[in-house]
């Protein structure tokens, strides 16, 4: 119901963006919807993959292992285990989304999961790999992930305290 | 997909372009897909597939608006616009403006990077570019409606938000600490007060 709401939302926000820049001519918003399209068809087979194998990869994912690792009693091994997976879970769009719901479902723990979202946000190498390195000064990136180190314990941390 | 040995530079080529994230999760999942269809047959693959398919059905129309939103946003607002309101970032402030803008732009590593790069030639110091990437990172608001809420339910997301709101701002104070400044001596603008 409220992820309808926010289709609802986001649809309108969309027909007055497109208004805006239908007043400012019609090649304006021709330019933004093949933008739009060509990102959209960039993204259709990432997204499709991305949801088959959330489906396929909760069901196989093992239950005795992801309780054992990421369960209410992994503490602070299970958030190291959780960081580090975050970090080496592969970048785009889905797929941290997917493998961390999997585990929720699977038993891990809430706060296990909000460290592993954490650290794929902050720290996925592969992102780091293929977009931050070519495109940002190597130093910059480097002062960025070492102060980014902590923040998925933090995360957890915080998790554990407010529930 | 051919198999063409004889011409290594135009395999490397190839090699190069391939996006390797999106390979090995298309091998994760395409594999687990045939190991469970092939180890415990239709009826158990059935149900998931059904499932996958209503999560795809559901996310679709907001991942198309989604990525309309997104150019017509970037059309619209222009990065002078941005960089007029990110570069000054000085203080507390700057750092708290950097992390919004970067919460609400919706755009793709391909921008938020090299835009960074842009707002520090423009005056704003570590911190703020820092802040701003994780914004973006933590908080993108587009891509946590879009990708996000399908997957967790709105109410982790909430939780998410609500912890990981003060994040960007402590990220971009941590890397202003003067400990940084061999890695990265501050601009000759250089305002130090965190």
């Amino acid at each position: 119901m409220i992820i309808l709401v926010f289709t609802v939302i986001l649809g309108a926000v969309a027909a007055i963006l497109s208004g805006i820049a239908l007043r400012r001519g019609r090649a304006t918003f021709m330019e933004g919807f093949r933008d739009a399209k060509k990102q959209f068809i960039f993204l259709l087979p990432r997204l499709i993959i991305g949801i088959l194998g959330s489906g396929f990869l909760a069901h196989l994912m093992p239950r005795e292992a992801v309780l054992a690792w990421f369960g209410p009693n992994s503490g602070f091994t299970g958030t190291a285990l959780a960081t580090l997976a975050g970090a080496l879970t592969p970048g785009g769009p889905v797929v941290g989304y997917a493998l961390g719901s999997a585990a929720l479902k699977a038993g891990a723990d809430f706060s296990q999961v909000i460290a592993y979202v954490t650290a794929w946000s902050l720290l996925t190498i592969n992102r780091m790999i293929s977009w931050e390195f070519p495109l940002m000064p190597p130093r910059l990136v480097a002062i960025r992930i070492l102060v980014s180190l902590p923040f998925p314990f933090l995360a957890a941390w915080v998790t554990m305290g407010m529930r | 997909m051919t198999s063409d040995g004889s011409l290594p530079r135009r395999v490397l080529a190839v090699l190069k372009k391939i996006d390797w994230g999106f390979a090995i999760v298309a091998t994760l999942s395409l594999g687990s897909a045939s190991y469970v269809l092939w180890k415990e047959g239709w009826a158990v693959a059935q149900p998931i597939l059904a499932e996958d398919f209503h999560l795809l059905v559901s996310i679709l129309p907001k991942v198309a608006l989604g990525c309309l939103i997104g150019a017509l946003i970037r059309l619209l607002i222009s990065r002078a616009t941005i960089e007029k309101y990110i570069g000054e970032g000085s203080g507390l402030a700057g750092l708290a403006l950097a992390a919004l803008i970067g919460m609400l732009f919706p755009a793709g590593p391909f921008t938020i990077f090299p835009l960074a790069v842009v707002l520090m030639a423009s005056g704003a110091d570590r911190g703020a570019a820092i802040a701003f990437i994780s914004g973006w990172l933590l908080l993108g608001i587009n891509r946590a409606i879009i990708w996000e809420m399908p997957f967790f339910g709105p109410d982790f997301v909430l939780f998410r938000f609500v912890i990981s709101a003060p994040m960007p701002m402590l990220l971009g104070l941590l890397a202003r600490l003067p400990l940084f400044d061999r890695l990265m001596p501050p601009a000759s603008k250089g305002e130090d007060k965190a």
